[in-house]
């Protein structure tokens, strides 16, 4: 049988391509070992869950309804609380940020829940904005405990008269690591695709071995099949790597089904091996290629993809600027088909934005070629 | 007296040309210059945790005039903003799912006779939690929303005030913004990535290109050799720190309550951290895709687990210990607190030793690994 010589000259691309990968450890290494121990650390590592907070627990005179209230904090997996009288000791520990807050019950507190009119103060460290909300929402869930219970034991507490009961679905059990996990995939693959591409498209730039290809008669769009082929196999391993380990090793259900999540990933991994692409043929030159890769790809695709932040809430201007980046509409298919499932409302317009940008991209890096060739 | 002068002159001379290779390109300057204040301003907007714009959606089974108080307190935020009135709670599902709701309210025919009783009334809140992190905060600004409503409903009916309050002060960021926290900790995570990878791949472009050896045979001793390449990435990194800082009190306007001074020593410390560890990097480093590859293995970590945006009290023990080696680490904890707190070098000391403990062993091994790869 004749093979069409295109194909040919694509194959024969591709063998050296990959000739050259088995012989440079460090493009395997970026690859498959990269995308395993980043997953891994970051994996374990990250978390916004706030547990065994360290507390002071300022009990200025220790009165049966004092002590009862400051039960609560002891008792809860929440807080560490750490007892003590004195209000300067306490701000003194928050000062060298020892503990998190301070929960100051006053000397006059029974006296004034007697009364029906109690104040207790709480002092967080504002330095991080999110943990003192969340602690100050752990403190409010104790002191209404507290006035629940009094008040069903006939004391002068009372039942709050709106109470929200609130669902959290998708993650019923709001561990965070079912959010940060499939982020974390995004952000390993738009950094290994990156930078697999960027590197070897300059190095043959600054070696001049790619004019010497040129005088040959294969044409740009076999140089850069050949260029993709090898190291979208290469990512894919790793892809597969880091959803084995979210799903085996940090337990992140899979609820949606494997073909959406391999397509929709595929089709990223091409448009991260096509922006080193189309990076490094622009800039031709190792050094400027990796940092813009890295300026471009990592940082972006952890601020601005919605992986942590809400876009939402970004200004006009800046969520304009997420709609060029892909990394924003992985994320979005990746946490749905992860945890809600099939969506079909989320997973076409994502998908399809993703396809318009790998085509897009493919045409750039051939006419960049092409121009600096001439 | 003589030696040590002509050691300077050479030191000089090298530093004039490492500045030179890479300033001299445009290209190159401006992928040094532009980035880190460009990242700071859109970073800056972009990284918080706070949120102005939920969208949500009701289901009002009641129309009382409680549920309608309600819900005029949630769209009287200004953070909230309803997208849809549901009839069906069968129609929540599809809502969510498509992400056009981060939460649903539901409220029961029974909310207003609920109220009226004293015993207390019920409202369903569901949330999105495809990002939970979001939806958690989303959810506390709801339950805020119903205390007051609450609070002023009970005043109107004659209702007895609940006899617990819990009063809040939050130090050095009062208004809790995340933002505050945010832009100083990118000081030094904008810095690191460039200054870093600079000072590794300089070394290992040398090598590629055939020019080290050329150095070699010149009267540079190996140490010079080092600080020749050392001095221009602290230049970069100083302009670049110095950028970032810039952007945070000029155009975000977060008050500084510390020393300069203070700010300084720290941030250079860590620089030289930083230049320690890249340079370790190029002396190791064959080529300059080792080198790159390298620096990326020490710089994602690095960036992901300084306690830039999720705190590291939360990580497992086992992590925390390993970031003891994350010079990163020390440089927020570092500009946070002498940006937000005004702390001094006293209260530093935790973050500080541990610096120039990691500045003076990388750099000693780099040293150590260029006199012997050398000969």
């Amino acid at each position: 049988m004749k093979i069409p010589p295109k194909l040919r000259r694509i194959r024969a691309l591709v063998s050296k391509e990959t000739r050259q990968i088995v012989r440079d450890p460090s493009s395997i290494a970026i690859g498959a070992v990269l995308p395993l121990i980043l997953i891994l650390l970051f994996g374990y590592g990250l978390s916004l869950d706030v547990k065994n907070v360290p507390i002071a627990l300022v009990i200025e005179m220790p009165t049966p309804e004092a002590l009862d209230f400051a039960a609560g904090f002891e008792l809860s997996p929440y807080f560490h609380p750490w007892v003590t009288r004195s209000m300067p000791a306490a701000q003194q520990a928050l000062l060298e940020h020892r503990i998190d807050g301070i929960v100051r019950i006053a000397a006059d507190f029974s006296r004034h829940i007697a009364a029906g009119d109690a104040q207790v103060q709480l002092i967080v460290h504002g330095g991080d904005a999110n943990r003192a909300r969340i602690i100050e929402g752990y403190v409010q869930g104790v002191a209404g405990v507290w006035s629940a219970r009094r008040a069903a034991e006939g004391g002068a507490g009372a039942v709050p008269l709106v109470s929200v009961e609130s669902r959290l679905w998708f993650n019923e059990a709001n561990d965070s690591s079912y959010f940060l996990v499939p982020g974390l995939v995004v952000l390993v693959m738009t950094l290994i695709g990156g930078l697999l591409t960027a590197m070897v498209m300059a190095r043959e730039w600054e070696r001049g071995t790619l004019e010497s290809l040129l005088v040959t008669p294969v044409r740009t769009e076999e140089i850069l099949l050949g260029k993709t082929l090898p190291y979208f196999a290469l990512a894919l391993f790793g892809f597969v790597l880091c959803v084995l380990s979210a799903k085996f090793l940090f337990h992140v259900p899979l609820r949606g089904s494997m073909w959406v999540l391999f397509g929709a990933s595929m089709l990223y991994v091409l448009i991260a091996l096509g922006i080193g692409l189309l990076i490094s043929s622009w800039v031709r030159n190792q050094l400027v290629a990796s940092q813009l890769t890295m300026l471009v790809t990592f940082m972006p695709a952890f601020m601005l993809s919605g992986f942590l932040f809400d876009l939402r809430s970004m200004p006009a201007l800046v969520r304009a600027l997420t709609y060029v980046l892909p990394a924003r509409y992985y994320v979005a298919l990746l946490q749905s088909v992860f945890l809600a499932g099939d969506v079909w409302s989320v997973i076409v317009p994502n998908t399809l934005a993703l396809t318009a940008m790998a085509a897009a991209l493919f045409l750039a890096s051939r006419a960049v070629m092409r121009k600096s060739l001439e | 007296m003589s030696a040590l002068l002509g050691s300077l002159l050479r030191i000089a001379a090298l530093t004039r040309k490492e500045l030179l290779a890479v300033l001299k390109d445009r290209r190159s300057r401006l992928s040094l210059l532009i980035p880190p204040v460009v990242q700071a301003l859109v970073f800056g907007y972009a990284a918080t945790y706070d949120l102005n714009h939920v969208t949500y959606a009701v289901l009002d089974q009641d129309h009382s005039a409680a549920s309608r108080q309600l819900l005029a307190g949630l769209d009287g935020s200004g953070v909230f903003e309803r997208v849809a009135d549901l009839t069906r709670a069968s129609d929540i599902q599809a809502l969510i799912d498509s992400r056009r709701a981060l939460l649903v309210l539901q409220i029961s025919p029974l909310f207003e006779r609920q109220l009226q009783s004293g015993h207390g009334a019920t409202v369903q809140l569901i949330a999105d939690g495809r990002n939970s992190n979001t939806a958690g905060t989303a959810m506390a600004y709801v339950s805020g929303i119903v205390d007051a409503f609450a609070l002023r409903w009970g005043a109107d009916h004659h209702f007895d005030p609940p006899p617990l309050r819990i009063v809040t002060r939050a130090w050095y960021n009062p208004n809790l913004e995340t933002r505050w926290f945010m832009i100083p900790g990118m000081i030094g995570t904008l810095t690191l990535i460039q200054t870093m990878m600079l000072t590794a791949m300089s070394v290992a472009r040398e090598r590629e290109q055939g020019t080290f050896d050329q150095l070699l045979v010149t009267p540079f001793r190996p140490f010079e050799i080092m600080v020749g390449k050392a001095l221009p990435s602290m230049v970069v990194g100083t302009i670049q720190a110095g950028g970032v800082l810039l952007v945070a009190q000029l155009w975000f306007r977060i008050p500084f309550a510390g020393s300069y001074a203070t700010l300084g020593a720290g941030l250079l410390l860590f620089l030289l951290a930083a230049i320690g560890i890249g340079l370790l990097i190029s002396s190791v480093a064959a080529t300059m895709q080792q080198a790159m590859l390298y620096s990326m293995l020490l710089i994602m970590p690095f960036s992901l687990l300084s306690g830039l945006t999720t705190p590291l009290s939360s990580m497992p023990r086992a992590v925390q210990y390993l970031t003891a080696v994350n010079p990163l680490r020390y440089a927020i904890d570092i500009t946070r607190r002498v940006y937000l707190e005004g702390a001094g070098l006293g209260l530093l000391m935790s973050d500080l030793v541990p610096l120039a403990l990691i500045s003076a062993l990388t750099l000693t091994a780099a040293a150590w690994m260029f006199s012997h790869r050398m000969q």
